[in-house]
């Protein structure tokens, strides 16, 4: 069953309005306001030691009024949604708004403008319960194959609507699904993610497949001494790198305070580099927290920064429009770019079907490669005859993976980058630590699985001109920790990635 | 019905679904924030919220279902949502479920506060973060920020074994930043520390920061560390100030004796422990300068309550004595798992958040020197201060650490500024090297602590003081 977009929203844009118009009585017309009205249906099965621990849903609702008055400017929620709730919020954002010092960069409030039509949503995956997770959860564990497992399944649906005091409005829901697991031997973990909008598109048994390959391939690790690597980053760790670019590079309030690396219309990336963030894609919502409409926006094209993001503030700050970035984080952390994706080679387009990774994972066939596939009636699919007989091929469980790391002379494969931070905003130099997989690459082959390292490293340097030797040909889709949020990476081949330390110091 | 009787009937119906225990968290929270840049305010923002969370016990699963209704239908339908929710968790069963004794209390606790937060007017609390921000830019910043947070929360806990709690917490705090913009890189100074200084007090904790007094200073202090020599690298003495001992505190100890953490349950995400609860009592984590509490019941710090989300009350206990480890930061149900006798430290994020073990309170005890006789004593060596950046593996053990400023010490005296100063190391081989530490204690607050999935912001505290470490590794660049 598919949802309605156009019906999407109505109870609460009537909600919106109601505000806007006792903004209007009680402050006049002169009142700027703008109101966002969001449900949230949430939901997220978690286990641990291969038992479900915890186990949680919650609904909300959250009303948020901004108003400029005067010169001033306040925003203030509330999730009484009686008439006594919301007239309690008016008056408290007003009364805040008469007597707050002066706001001379407010922006303005969005005009009417057309609003494009949300993706569909699922509703199978909008109401699913905690029975249709838990087994999602189970298949997971079962792949394992006896291996500790921990991680989560989560079902999410927004329904939001947006009107202002200028007479626009917006509405739009969505849904989506994730599922984010490790399987865990002695001294290894292995990990896979999969982010869809149906739940019925989640594959729990490859992922727990999946897990346990890495895991597996992962164990009895060896130490290696730090240094400059080549590298091979799988599309967990590359989206590491595409949140931090998006937090720290290309945040329009970022650059408007010279914080950012970005430059425009400078060849700041090697070619092969395409970003675009795409929030309509997938499981967005087609309009910001400011209701100006949601679209795609190409950040770098092949290599040269074109954009970053603003909402009203931070574009009326450059003289330019607003990308529509407002988000509630916005005031403190600036305008972010959520819906990120690194193009892969040979596209410039989404990745296709939710689920495409572990579908196009079944049978490893790239070129030298000797890993095994995920399933595909392979050795150490689930279903199959037992995991791989070399456990080191469970390294690589995609095709696209393993053409990269097959055309690597020596270097390392990296599965996941964890905890990192950045040292400096304008290089964005940052450290941080790999997780869930670490294998050295020798003659194109895995040979041995290392102990976690730690690097420091300049993200934009990393990838600046001919330091991308290779991109994967597939993106896959990762969920992000907020809803609505999410990054879509293929593989990625650097020609050198700085590990400034080992496991012991 | 009052919020008692509706968190009464909620648990009811969990126990009528089939739950054998249920408790349930009314949060009525009130939150402002202000923020202010290059001398004007930027962002005013007041919220509201309020709502209930009810978990339930079904056979040896958890459930829980939180709605923002408190009419008695929705009540007893997050209730029953919750055992239902729990009964679906035996599909992938675990070991079963024992939760350590508590004595059912009816208790009240409302935290220590002189000046209302939300009762100072906007336009003082405005006027405060303009002036600081106005003064930071005449001082050369080229970017200049002021930022205050107020919480105000009311809360009701009731649970089936009798337990019927009502507290107040009222927290604030704030701070101010200068940054310069060099070629290619950017420096920050901030005072007290980035994003501010908070506890669970009154406004009167902002006013003793006295931010316009520090705000030419710290502008200066960016502007001057563009220039200044970068931190050199190598092995050597490290003094750190007690607000980055405070983030090391939170990073390496807090989190590795979370008993969540040691047991398996966060593996996924926020990570495990290096610590084995076999080693319990016997295990050298630091020095015998070492010595680390976990205490809620400090006035005003930010971790302090006077019980926890599951009715626990608030006790002081050791986490490390005289460097050996004796205590764990556990829950009712982790520490019937380890077979200890107490929780006391498990919190939940708003009424919407499954209660889980955090931090309350944990920090040094005082040593006998200070921060002059420290860098008397020392011959060649850093000192490090205010925290820039921080990261840590899954397990708590290898960490890197960088600070806003730096400087060096040469026999016995504070040399060069130096510009971004870095260390790393191994939690324990670190403590363990701890040779002096200063009685010049503050109760840090640190309000952004994540944990857990959905994820959850904590609010903890950290008393630290400066202290001394030997042959530390400096100076990692990129």
């Amino acid at each position: 069953m598919t949802g309605v977009p156009a019906q999407a929203g109505d109870a609460e844009l009537d909600l919106a309005g109601r505000v806007v118009d006792l903004v209007a009585r009680l402050a006049g017309t002169a009142a700027q306001a703008e109101v966002t009205v969001t449900r949230v249906e949430s939901a997220l099965t978690r286990f641990a030691n291969s038992a479900i621990h915890q186990n949680v849903a919650s609904s909300s609702v959250d009303v948020r009024l901004r108003v400029h008055l005067a010169g001033r400017t306040v925003a203030g929620s509330g999730n009484a949604v009686t008439d006594d709730g919301l007239r309690a919020l008016v008056e408290r954002v007003l009364t805040a708004a008469r007597i707050t010092p002066p706001d001379p960069a407010w922006p303005g409030l969005t005009p009417a403008a057309p609003v494009a039509t949300a993706p569909e949503w699922d509703a199978a995956t909008a109401h699913a319960g905690p029975a249709e997770r838990a087994a999602l959860v189970r298949a997971f564990v079962d792949a394992a194959g006896g291996l500790e497992t921990a991680g989560y399944c989560r079902t999410g649906h927004r329904v939001a609507a947006f009107a202002n005091s200028a007479g626009h409005s917006a509405q739009g829901q969505a849904a989506d699904a994730a599922m984010d697991g490790i399987a865990r031997t002695g001294d290894a973990d292995g990990s896979a993610q999969q982010h869809v909008d149906r739940l019925a598109d989640l594959d729990g048994a490859g992922l727990g497949w999946r897990a346990a390959a890495k895991a597996r391939a992962a164990a009895r690790p060896v130490e290696l001494p730090p240094g400059r690597y080549p590298v091979v980053l799988e599309p967990t760790a590359v989206a590491d790198l595409l949140q931090n670019l998006a937090w720290y590079g290309f945040n329009g309030r970022r650059y408007a305070e010279h914080q950012s690396f970005a430059a425009l219309g400078v060849s700041q990336f090697d070619r092969a580099v395409t970003l675009v963030d795409d929030p309509l894609a997938a499981s967005g919502l087609p309009f910001d927290l400011e209701g100006t409409p949601s679209r795609a926006l190409t950040l770098v094209d092949a290599g040269t920064t074109s954009a970053v993001a603003h909402d009203r503030r931070s574009a009326a700050e450059l003289g330019v429009a607003s990308t529509g970035h407002a988000w509630a984080g916005g005031a403190t952390v600036g305008p972010i770019p959520r819906n990120l994706r690194l193009s892969a080679a040979g596209t410039a387009g989404p990745a296709d079907a939710t689920g495409a990774f572990l579908a196009r994972g079944q049978g490893v066939a790239g070129p030298g490669a000797t890993a095994t596939g995920v399933a595909a009636g392979g050795a150490g699919g689930p279903g199959g005859a037992g995991p791989a007989t070399d456990a080191r091929a469970g390294a690589i469980t995609d095709p696209d993976t393993a053409a990269l790391v097959s055309r690597m002379e020596r270097g390392l494969l990296v599965s996941d980058f964890w905890y990192t931070r950045v040292l400096d905003p304008l290089s964005l130099v940052i450290t941080g630590l790999t997780r869930n997989g670490l294998w050295l690459v020798e003659d194109g082959q895995v040979t041995r699985a290392v102990r976690d390292l730690r690097f420091t490293e300049s993200y934009p340097r990393a990838l600046a001109p001919g330091a991308v030797l290779e991109l994967g040909r597939h993106a896959v889709r990762l969920p992000d920790r907020t809803d609505g949020g999410w990054w879509e990476a293929p593989s990625l081949r650097l020609a050198s990635w700085n590990f400034t330390g080992g496991a012991s110091g | 019905m009052s919020e008692f009787e509706v968190a009464e009937a909620a648990v009811q119906a969990a126990l009528d679904a089939g739950a054998r225990y249920a408790d349930v968290r009314v949060m009525h929270r009130r939150y402002e924030s202000m923020t202010a840049r290059n001398g004007d305010v930027e962002s005013l923002t007041q919220d509201e919220s309020l709502g209930l969370g009810v978990r339930a016990l079904v056979g040896s699963s958890w459930g829980f279902h939180a709605v923002p209704d408190l009419a008695e239908r929705a009540a007893r339908d997050a209730g029953h949502r919750a055992a239902r929710t729990a009964a679906a968790s035996a599909l992938v069963p675990g070991p079963p479920v024992d939760l350590v004794a508590v004595t059912p209390t009816t208790a009240s606790w409302t935290s220590p506060c002189e000046v209302d937060p939300l009762g100072v007017s906007l336009a003082a609390k405005g006027d405060l973060l303009v002036a600081a921000t106005r003064t930071m830019a005449e001082h050369g910043a080229d970017l200049s920020e002021g930022l205050y947070q107020i919480w105000d929360t009311a809360k009701w806990f009731v649970s089936s074994e009798g337990h019927r709690i009502d507290q107040r917490i009222r927290e604030c705090g704030g701070g101010i930043s200068a940054t310069s913009v060099g070629a290619g890189e950017t420096q920050r100074r901030s005072w007290p520390s980035y994003r501010g200084q908070y506890g669970t007090t009154g406004w009167e904790l902002v006013d003793s920061l006295e931010v316009t007094a520090h705000a030419g200073r710290i502008a200066e202090e960016s502007r001057a560390l563009l220039t200044a020599p970068l931190c050199p690298t190598g092995e050597t003495d490290l003094i750190l100030g007690g607000e980055q001992l405070a983030l090391q505190i939170h990073e390496s100890v807090g989190h590795a004796i979370e008993l969540d953490r040691i047991l398996g349950w966060e593996a996924a995400f926020a990570g495990t422990s290096w610590l084995d609860l076999a080693q319990l009592g016997s295990l050298r984590y630091g020095s015998d300068l070492m010595t680390v509490t976990i205490d809620p019941t400090i006035p005003g710090a930010l971790g302090s309550f006077g019980y926890d989300d599951e009715g626990s009350p608030a006790v002081k206990r050791d986490a490390v004595r005289e460097g050996r480890w004796v205590g764990v930061l556990a829950g009712r149900d982790s520490a019937a798992v380890a077979g200890l006798d107490h929780g006391g430290s498990v919190r939940a994020d708003g009424w919407a958040r499954l209660p889980m073990v955090r931090m309350t309170n944990v920090g040094l005890e005082p040593g006998p020197h200070t921060l002059e006789e420290i860098i008397d004593a020392t011959d060649d060596g850093v000192l490090m201060d205010v925290n820039r950046s921080w990261s840590i593996d899954d397990k708590r053990l290898n960490f890197q650490f960088g600070c806003e400023i730096g400087w060096e010490i040469r026999n016995g005296r504070r040399g060069r500024m130096l510009r971004n100063p870095t260390y790393t190391g191994i939690g324990p081989l670190f403590w363990r090297s701890m040779d002096m530490l200063s009685s010049e204690t503050v109760p840090w607050g640190t309000p952004n602590c994540g944990k857990g999935q959905p994820g959850q912001i904590g609010h903890t505290g950290h008393p630290a003081a400066p202290a001394r470490f030997r042959n530390v590794r400096v100076g990692v660049h990129a």
